[in-house]
């Protein structure tokens, strides 16, 4: 039956203050009761305050096939790096 | 949980354990009754259930009613002596609980009309003045009942207003499931509260979620026809005898056995 049921991807804030991640994917008829799965599945050991369900098919990701024109040109561009700065005295979170 | 087995039979009356008659702890017990039973039928589930998903969701269910039904007991005598070594006619659990779950739409209606009373009974319970041991366990159990019964709304809604079949199905374990709901608001001795004065909300609440699921209230008797008394009474239906076979065998051909 639940083949039949579209695919959720699930999205978990542990706590206040932190972003949601991501934590799994589950099967479910419509939007209210993947939340409600959602909470059985991945909230039950207190592991959050916050969920966000959002259908699979709405998320475009990005292929292995595109790795490499889409990450590797990034790798050896140092000057991206905030390395070439004197940090000032007294900046502690830089 | 103790090792030392009882003698099988030694708690074989209808009072059960020595608790008294119109005493919290005899209150206690009822109520761990329809939560322990329930449990268990909600956990025969597990393994049969339509999708992976509602199969978690059911056994969370059973595991909440689970953990109350212990804690009631622990008001009252040894859990597993309670759970375990009481004959049928000692137990006395609502019979609504003790219904077989039938097909999915049955396990879905028999949980909102329980959950929705016990959130009723539990809110109460956590009103009362002095609140006691029950009260206690009360205010922290309401909010897994209310999640409970939001779970029986949201699929009663669903089943009723989704296909032919399901509606079907649905408006025939609502009017075959009502004439057990009578029972739940029987006075029941030791408890703080009147449990008669749960009957309309309760009503309010369930015809609003059935008019919504697009399905029809039964307008038969909420009261089984014949006049032996019901659950609370220690008088049970045929099923019940064989469900708590299974749950007590183990224990009672292993005494003591733990994991």
């Amino acid at each position: 039956m639940s083949g039949d049921w579209p695919l959720w991807e699930v999205f978990v804030r542990s706590r206040r203050g932190l972003s949601h991640s991501h934590a799994g994917s589950l099967h479910a008829p419509d939007a209210q009761m993947a939340l409600r799965n959602a909470r059985d599945l991945f909230t039950r050991r207190g592991e959050g305050v916050s969920i966000w369900v959002v259908p699979a098919a709405a998320i475009t990701a990005s292929s292995p096939d595109e790795k490499d024109p889409f990450f590797e040109p990034a790798a050896d561009k140092v000057y991206r790096h905030p390395t070439f700065y004197e940090i000032p005295e007294g900046v502690q979170h830089l | 949980m103790s090792g030392e087995p009882t003698e099988p039979g030694a708690l074989a009356t209808t009072t059960g354990a020595g608790v008294t008659p119109g005493t919290t702890a005899w209150a206690a017990v009822a109520l761990a009754d329809d939560a322990l039973v329930l449990s268990h039928r909600l956990g025969e589930w597990v393994g049969h259930a339509p999708a992976l998903e509602e199969e978690v969701a059911l056994a969370n269910i059973a595991l909440d009613l689970l953990g109350q039904a212990r804690f009631l007991y622990s008001l009252a005598g040894d859990e597993d002596e309670l759970a375990y070594l009481r004959e049928e006619r000692a137990f006395r659990n609502a019979q609504l609980v003790e219904r077989p779950n039938g097909d999915f739409a049955s396990t879905i209606v028999r949980q909102l009309f329980f959950s929705t009373y016990q959130e009723l009974l539990y809110q109460e319970l956590a009103a009362a003045e002095p609140a006691g041991e029950l009260g206690a366990l009360a205010a922290k159990a309401v909010k897994e009942v209310a999640y409970h019964r939001d779970h029986a709304t949201q699929w009663t809604l669903r089943l009723g207003d989704g296909t032919p079949e399901s509606h079907r199905r649905t408006q025939e374990a609502l009017d075959g499931l009502w004439r057990y709901t009578g029972e739940l608001f029987d006075p029941l001795e030791g408890l703080a509260i009147r449990t008669d004065t749960l009957r309309q909300p309760w009503l309010a609440s369930v015809t609003e979620v059935v008019t919504r699921a697009t399905l029809t209230m039964p307008e038969g008797t909420e009261r089984i026809s014949w006049a032996a008394g019901g659950g609370r009474q220690g008088v049970h239906t045929e099923p019940f005898g064989r469900m708590l076979a299974e749950m007590q065998h183990l224990h009672r051909a292993h005494p003591g056995a733990s994991w």
